[in-house]
């Protein structure tokens, strides 16, 4: 008993110790960034994280992968007064709603960003559209579908969006994502809906309803996934043939882990994601660290260790090799020219106003 | 308290023959007078170690609680932002246009909200009630800067959907600082243009379902607990306690178990390429292309939240079952009772109080269970406590989640109210 009770004490002190040296550490200045976790979190880490602490030795950066739920978060710390993120990974449409609840802060993008090298100013250099008022736009990346292609003959591979809707010309179940987003707009496109018109039809009841309808074809044969790590594990297990997921990720299993998976750019999704400041977290140190990180140069980098696109026009060309395989990356960008043929931009601002609306009559399609 | 009151005219009655001479203590004050204090220094003494956990349980649990509820009806942003047109709208009778002075209130409203940024709230609650409201008040607050009055011009010039009355009549409606459009929502309601409570549109309907769904899965639940739980129950109170013990302890051991983990492991049991669908083709059960779905629909629900709140049934079950002497069982069979009479007629009416705390324990956890269906579901193994962490994590929609839960909550409670009717909460027994 009394060994036991020795060591016990032996052990509370050395954990008050450590306690006690992670306060000395905290003492630096520290900044919690929350983003999406995983790969990607990693390429922030490697691409901005890791030389802006080499740069500025009393910073320490701390990462919270908090940002599925990132809006959700926001809000419940600024109603209840205590801000403790101070820079969050988001999405555009949740920034463009955080923005006009006045939770986040509005951004002077001229005054605060990095111009181009050759000197355009941060406003002319990210790519068009995708600033808004408090949203700092880092990637574009892109949801679309993949297929394995062990799966098809040679030759006799899906190619389309209109293909992932044949059931009979392509066999094998479909995975999709367990969200209205996407699977409407391709419902429409397989429909035979120009891809420019999808919103546009998407406004009307009938339009709506003709979604649902073409959905309705493939709605036995499909299976629902929610998180981004699941349709590389679908579509290696041949539980589908092909399924809808990120852009990065199915780039992560084809290239990096040898999958035999192939892209249908066909009608890709893309989507711009950055960086909103919680209201109040406007710091100095924040702005420093945004200078620096969504520069030029960093966007470039960052297209090393993931698939995304960078959202600067002036990165584009500075896109190099994988840093792992050492393969040429432009391929594999979104925004490449040859993947670039029939995108569908996500149209954040019907998104805001429809969504609630749309979830909930998915919501009620699924479970009939 | 009551009991030493009861023991004094006891002590008393020692001294009678003389009933008017007061017992004292050793320094002279009145026995009674002494016992009081005391007795309060005890209570104070009682009521300041329960202290802790009281405060615990008000901030943690009747606070939020309350403040759930709170949320489910709160319609302040709206009110507070669009407080001058509420005001005018009050005359306005809802019949064609409103006057000139509505839609100059709603300018000076919508100003001042583009300004301290209050109009997200607004757009996005007015939204839920009425898709495009959103943009509507966005664009409107955005633009009225550059507009001079008359306002009626203006804002119809701005957006065309402020020249309609349904409009006006929304935010008429919905302008008050309570709100009962989440609990409408809540049940699949909804208001009609006239201010009428409707049925929402087929294809939006899916509250009322999953309610019931979950009522139903519920009982469901709480009817194989009792099934499986009383035989096994049985077994441990009569057992010899060498072997009830090592029963106990299987019992037990799941009982510990994490949840995440044991429902995980009811993924690797039940699905398609799973130990139980290979076991049932390798036997010839099932061809391989036959495999059963058992997990990620109800089945998956059922069978893993049976198996994960069944020691919540046998454990109630299992104290009740210890107490009720043999004896009965064996005067019952000298009276005559063949064995299945004197069970059911001698044993089983004594383990109902046990019976009734293992199905409410069962039920009410059953009601509100989240996790396991959110992982085994799928589709349609989905209860509504899922929707509740849907509208709380996903949509963002608060007030809907609170009402929800809040309806969760007096559905729980009346059923509570009608235990304790038909048994008697002071019979409960938890072991």
């Amino acid at each position: 008993m009394k060994q036991w009770l020795k060591t016990t004490t032996a052990l509370v002190a050395g954990v008050a110790a450590m306690g006690a040296a992670a306060t000395s550490v905290q003492a630096q200045e520290t900044l919690t960034i929350v983003s999406w976790g995983g790969a990607y979190t990693e390429s922030q880490v490697k691409a901005y994280h890791e030389p802006y602490m080499a740069n500025n030795p009393d910073v320490r950066i701390i990462n919270e992968d908090r940002s599925a739920n990132g809006l959700a978060g926001i809000r419940a710390q600024v109603a209840a007064g205590n801000v403790t993120w101070d820079l969050v990974d988001m999405l555009e449409g949740p920034a463009i709603t955080a923005c006009a609840e006045g939770i986040i802060e509005p951004i002077n993008h001229d005054e605060l960003l990095a111009s181009a090298p050759d000197g355009t100013p941060a406003t002319e250099d990210f790519v068009e559209g995708s600033l808004h008022e408090c949203f700092i736009p880092q990637i574009v990346y892109a949801t679309l579908f993949a297929y394995n292609s062990d799966m098809f003959d040679d030759g006799a591979h899906p190619s389309t969006i209109a293909d992932v809707f044949d059931l009979d010309g392509f066999a094998g179940r479909r995975g999709m994502q367990q969200i209205p987003a996407g699977n409407l707009e391709w419902a429409l496109v397989a429909d035979g809906v120009p891809y420019d018109d999808v919103y546009d039809v998407l406004d009307t009841q009938e339009g709506v309803a003709r979604a649902f309808s073409k959905l309705d074809e493939v709605k036995d044969s499909a299976v629902w996934w929610t998180e981004g790590a699941q349709p590389p594990q679908l579509l290696a297990d041949r539980e589908v043939s092909m399924s809808s997921g990120y852009n990065g990720r199915l780039f992560n299993a084809q290239v990096v882990e040898n999958q035999p998976f192939e892209l249908i750019w066909d009608g890709q999704l893309f989507e711009i994601d950055g960086w909103v400041v919680p209201a109040g977290k406007l710091t100095d140190r924040v702005k420093d660290y945004l200078h620096f990180a969504t520069d030029t140069q960093r966007l470039a980098d960052q297209a090393k260790y993931i698939s995304y696109g960078p959202a600067r026009n002036s990165s584009a060309p500075m896109v190099s090799t994988h840093e792992e395989t050492g393969i040429d990356m432009q391929p594999h960008m979104p925004t490449a020219p040859e993947n670039f043929q029939t995108p569908i931009q996500k149209d954040a601002e019907w998104w805001a106003n429809n969504g609630d609306e749309m979830s909930e009559r998915f919501n009620a399609w699924l479970a009939r | 308290m009551a009991q030493a009151e009861a023991t004094l005219p006891a002590s008393g009655s020692a001294s009678t023959g003389a009933p008017s001479t007061a017992l004292t203590t050793a320094d002279g004050t009145p026995l009674k007078v002494s016992i009081r204090r005391a007795m309060r220094r005890n209570k104070l003494l009682a009521f300041g170690l329960t202290l802790p956990l009281l405060l615990f349980i008000t901030f943690s649990f009747l606070m939020p609680i309350f403040e759930m509820t709170f949320n489910s009806v709160d319609n302040r942003p709206v009110a507070n932002t669009l407080h001058r047109s509420a005001a005018a709208l009050q005359s306005w009778d809802g019949q064609g246009l409103p006057s000139e002075a509505v839609y100059a209130a709603m300018a000076e409203d919508l100003k001042q909200a583009a300004e301290e940024r209050s109009i997200g709230r607004v757009a996005t609650r007015l939204n839920y009630q009425e898709s495009g409201m959103r943009s509507v008040m966005m664009g409107s607050a955005r633009m009225i800067e550059r507009h001079e009055p008359p306002w009626k011009e203006a804002l119809i010039d701005i957006n065309a959907a402020w020249g309609e009355g349904s409009t006006w009549r929304l935010i008429k409606r919905e302008s008050g600082a309570i709100t009962f459009s989440y609990y409408l929502n809540a049940v699949d309601m909804t208001y009609a243009d006239d201010g009428s409570i409707v049925a929402q549109p087929e294809w939006r309907q899916i509250y009322v379902k999953l309610f019931w769904r979950t009522a139903w899965m519920s009982i469901l639940i709480t009817a194989l607990c009792l099934v499986l739980g009383f035989p096994i129950a049985y077994l441990l109170a009569n057992l010899p306690s060498r072997h009830a013990n090592l029963l106990m302890i299987l019992v037990l051991l799941p009982f510990w178990t994490s949840l995440l983990v044991r429902t995980s492991s009811w993924i690797v049991m039940l699905q398609n390429e799973g130990v139980l669908n290979d076991l049932m083709v390798w036997i010839g059960v099932i061809s391989d292309d036959g495999r059963i779905q058992m997990v990620y629909n109800r089945i998956g629900t059922l069978v893993a939240m049976t198996q994960i709140l069944l020691p919540f049934m046998i454990l109630p079950l299992y104290s009740v079952m210890k107490g009720i002497s043999p004896s009965y069982m064996r005067a019952a069979r000298s009276l005559g009772a063949n064995p299945l009479v004197a069970f059911w007629r001698v044993y089983v009416p004594q383990t109902l109080a046990g019976v009734g705390a293992g199905g409410i324990l069962v039920f009410i956890l059953a009601i509100g269970y989240y996790i396991t269906p959110a992982l085994v579901g799928g589709q349609s193994g989905q209860l509504i406590s899922n929707y509740i962490a849907y509208h709380m994590q996903q949509s963002l929609n608060w007030g809907l989640a609170a009402s929800i839960g809040t309806i969760l909550l007096a559905g729980v409670m009346v059923l509570y109210l009608i235990y304790n009717r038909l048994v008697g909460i002071d019979k409960m027994k938890l072991g």
